[in-house]
């Protein structure tokens, strides 16, 4: 599995609001859809992304089903201190992937 | 000076007219140009393109040794920017493998024989996702087909499969794509059929996928057998599907619907 592609500017200025774009390599297979011989494909989605900046809780993501393969989200963050970006996320059959950047207030 | 000016003009203007009368409009359409706006602003973001994945896969690619050989694309070709140009002009007629082969089958060749590695499976990540960083430099390059008598042989093998009816539903491709082109099947668009973006990510797929696997697609669409993967007939057809497209430009990768 590639890692996940992650968007955000090295610096801001304090109280920018600056814009992340994340995408992430994953099947989504719904569990809902039979194989080819018949029988159900096992679910095995994302089931959470969660984003941190400078230890502060931005978002945790709930996702489901019909979230289509190869998630990609944009979100906003407004930069009061500097510090990590991290995004993580987990899914079915001990899916992990994560991401840290540093950004820069100034 | 006085009296050359308007000579000289003139001289312009009837070249012009010359030319444009040579020339009757283009009237050939990629199919990004009949997609959505919402799929053309996913195509024209580099990062909302979900193609960004299999093209980082793919560089990885490149520059990891690999195989008996212990070599990696980079060790003999460089920097990608060698690349540039390379896929707006496969289908080609291969000297070593005398044989007119795809991007796909010369990567494949270099894989098996230069690098002394394995042999992905048609279709599976690895492979396309190379094909996909291979074909990505030359993005914005005009295709070309070389007037050369292998390749002209594969194009009229092409040509003749493309007009050839088939199937269940006993339809040739030619009578979508070059007779109800920009008409509608079942509510949706019928492109006009040019290879401009492969390996496209399709929508339908919600992968990267090559044009091969494309025109099965149609092919079990009309409930004909689906030719092999890499058979002679499946290169005849892109040969000659190149050939057509000769001139517009590469968008690899593309996203279709």
């Amino acid at each position: 599995m590639a890692a996940p592609l992650v968007s955000a500017p090295k610096r801001v200025r304090r109280g920018d609001v600056f814009e992340v774009k994340t995408l992430i390599s994953h099947p989504m297979e719904t569990g809902f859809r039979p194989g080819t011989n018949g029988t159900i494909i096992p679910r095995d989605i994302v089931q959470k992304m969660r984003c941190r900046f400078a230890g502060e809780a931005v978002f945790d993501l709930e996702l489901s089903p019909a979230i289509s393969a190869n998630p990609y989200f944009i979100f906003y963050v407004r930069a009061e201190t500097g510090g990590a970006l991290e995004i993580e996320w987990t899914g079915d059959n001990g899916f992990s992937a994560s991401y840290s950047a540093l950004i820069l207030v100034e | 000076m006085i009296m050359r000016k308007p000579v000289a003009a003139l001289l312009l203007a009837s070249m012009a007219a010359a030319a444009f009368a040579q020339a009757p409009a283009d009237t050939r359409r990629s199919g990004f140009d009949d997609m959505s706006p919402a799929l053309q602003a996913i195509q024209m973001d580099d990062f909302a393109n979900p193609a960004a994945l299999w093209l980082a896969e793919g560089e990885a690619q490149w520059n990891t040794r690999t195989g008996s050989a212990g070599k990696s694309c980079a060790d003999c070709h460089g920097t990608p920017a060698t690349m540039r140009g390379v896929a707006a002009r496969f289908p080609a007629f291969d000297t070593t493998l005398a044989n007119v082969i795809d991007l796909d089958a010369k990567i494949d060749d270099c894989r098996t024989r230069r690098q002394g590695a394995a042999s992905p499976p048609h279709e599976s990540r690895a492979r396309v996702a190379l094909e996909a960083f291979v074909a990505h430099q030359s993005r914005g390059m005009p295709i070309t087909s070389a007037a050369e008598p292998h390749l002209d042989a594969s194009v009229a093998a092409g040509a003749r499969i493309f007009r050839q009816r088939m199937g269940q539903i006993d339809l040739s491709c030619a009578q979508c794509h070059d007779e109800r082109a920009g008409r509608h099947l079942a509510g949706t668009a019928i492109p006009q059929g040019h290879p401009t973006g492969y390996p496209v990510y399709r929508s339908e797929w919600q992968a990267v996928g090559t044009l091969q696997r494309r025109l099965r697609n149609c092919l079990s669409g009309v409930r004909a057998q689906p030719y092999a993967f890499g058979s002679p007939e499946m290169i005849a057809l892109e040969a000659f599907l190149m050939r057509r497209a000769a001139g517009m430009k590469l968008e690899t990768p593309g996203v279709r619907p």
